[in-house]
């Protein structure tokens, strides 16, 4: 399975998660997991998808994620879920 | 599966602590391209670098926007070009033509520093190696991505002082050819003993002849990442120090691991090596000088740097090793003065001296690193440096190097302007007292007594 963790850090808003999901299955990204936090006032959140069967490529999803992320005003990245893995995991 | 603190941590490591790949850098050989004329030597070099690294560029930026790690340089190391031109070369204009179409090559195909323009010299200088060491001032000064280096010794065959001798001179040439552009061409030309055939990093990448036709070697870096963890140690021992080094260069190096297999499968060459290194950069908050510093040094330069700097070269290696099966290169902590904030602050204070770099080099990888000094400095002089860091890799079985930028027209309290990762270099003083008789001998230093283990 090809896996792909979002985060998202930044002021907390309404609809941050909303609008994230719903790209997500306008684009048949399915969602695994979602976890968040508020740490001193900054919104945390990490989403693990499943982008098998996205029907754009990945620059695009990637690309389209960092144009909501301007627009919203927090910091959102895609990352292959490997990074993570390599580094966290023996 | 991965939790929400493991996301955070390595998302703060990228963006908040510098955290990057530093180099993906392709060696290629070059043997293949050997004729006894220079048109078609030439031709053959061109065609086998497009054909190898057409892509290494684009396939990096991929690789970078798909894990969110930003690699910084991509590059080539290729075989050091003295063994190339040998048959075709007759005189050294001939290997800056070589050197002028390297550069060419390189930036047509987005590539940020070429290495290999190099002559390996430890027992001997053969015509071809003198051509090219001949020609090193003019092509170093007609070209901007090229890095070329010299191997004057090793602990096998000791050090060649007549090849130490040409260096100083040749150093103090290319100064002045690029004396208009802050002596760039010495920025790109080091002086090594006990070179790696694998080398990603510049300017003493080249491929050597031990190595595959094409492989991938990665350079790591981050020291803003082992900084930041050592601000959360102020206070515990020496063990809980350690454990932290280790732990974060365990992790660095995990992620230079999976971007060498990627751009590898990807590119369909062999993975070379992984190369464990602390690279600063000039950005506030990626400087080794920092670490010294928080590791309890009031100032990087002071009494105790050197043995922090060996904890932590140590520590490094001991975490890296085993976050990849392949570890190679330089592997260490580097200390390149103008390519670290701390280290220049350090020196503009007066607080580090070449001396103390000197012995700061016997403990980390890898040498006497960009580091300006007066313009009047003399020739012998600077072969004297270079004699002082090849002793201590000849005799403590290591690699070091020199690359030492004699700036023309300038003086202790000016300062160079490089720009980019090669940053600002405060000039720093040198102890003038003569070494001329000793550099004017001739002949070479003996390989000392425990490089026969046979």
């Amino acid at each position: 399975m090809d896996k792909t963790v979002i985060s998202v850090i930044g002021k907390d808003t309404t609809g941050i998660i909303a609008r994230i999901s719903t790209y997500a299955y306008h684009h048949n990204v399915n969602i695994l997991d979602i976890a968040q936090t508020i740490r001193m006032g900054i919104f945390n959140m990490m989403m693990i998808v499943d982008t098998n069967n996205m029907d754009i490529s990945y620059e695009e999803f990637a690309s389209q994620m960092k144009a909501m992320s301007d627009e919203i005003g927090v910091e959102i990245r895609c990352q292959k879920e490997e990074i993570f893995n390599m580094m966290h995991r023996i | 599966m991965i939790n929400i603190e493991e996301v955070f941590e390595t998302t703060n490591m990228i963006s908040h602590d510098n955290l990057d790949v530093r180099t993906v850098t392709m060696g290629i050989s070059l043997f293949d391209c050997i004729s006894d004329n220079l048109d078609v030597t030439c031709e053959r070099i061109e065609a086998k670098l497009r054909r190898c690294a057409g892509n290494l560029a684009s396939t990096a930026d991929q690789i970078a926007a798909e894990f969110g790690i930003p690699i910084i340089n991509k590059r080539i190391s290729i075989t050091p070009i003295s063994l190339i031109g040998a048959s075709c070369c007759k005189k050294p204009e001939d290997y800056v033509r070589i050197c002028v179409l390297l550069d060419r090559t390189a930036k047509d195909l987005g590539i940020s520093f070429l290495g290999g323009f190099s002559a390996i010299v430890s027992k001997g200088i053969t015509p071809s190696d003198r051509l090219l060491m001949e020609a090193l001032p003019e092509a170093l000064a007609k070209t901007d991505v090229i890095c070329a280096s010299v191997n004057v010794g090793s602990t096998k065959t000791g050090i060649n002082m007549d090849a130490v001798k040409m260096m100083g001179e040749i150093i103090k040439k290319a100064a002045y050819e690029t004396r208009d552009n802050d002596c760039m061409g010495c920025a790109k030309l080091v002086v090594l003993c006990n070179a790696p055939d694998d080398n990603p990093f510049m300017a003493g990448a080249f491929l050597g002849v031990t190595q595959p036709d094409v492989v991938i070697n990665v350079g790591v870096s981050g020291p803003g990442v082992v900084k930041a963890a050592l601000d959360k140690c102020h206070g515990k021992d020496f063990q809980v120090l350690c454990d932290t080094i280790k732990k974060t260069a365990f992790k660095i190096t995990r992620v230079g691991q999976m971007v060498a297999q990627e751009a590898a499968k990807r590119l369909g060459v062999q993975f070379g090596i992984i190369d464990l290194s602390l690279a600063p950069t000039p950005a506030i908050g990626d400087s080794v000088a920092d670490i010294i510093e928080a590791m309890g040094i009031e100032k990087c330069g002071a009494p105790g740097t050197t043995a922090a700097l060996a904890l932590l070269n140590d520590q490094v290696k001991k975490g890296g090793v085993m976050a990849s099966s392949y570890v190679g290169g330089l592997s260490g902590a580097f200390i390149p003065v103008s390519e670290d904030a701390g280290m220049i602050a350090a020196a503009e204070c007066g607080c580090l001296t070449i001396e103390k770099l000197e012995a700061m080099t016997c403990v980390c990888s890898v040498g006497l690193d960009m580091i300006a000094i007066p313009g009047t400095t003399s020739a012998a002089t600077i072969s004297g440096i270079i004699a002082d860091e090849a002793a201590i890799g000849m005799i403590n079985q290591k690699t070091t190097a020199v690359r030492i930028l004699p700036v023309e027209g300038k003086g202790v309290g000016d300062s160079i302007e490089l720009g980019g990762l090669l940053g600002r270099a405060p000039i720093m003083p040198v102890n003038n007292y003569s070494c001329e008789e000793f550099i004017s001998r001739g002949g070479s230093i003996p390989a000392p007594i425990h490089s026969f283990k046979n």
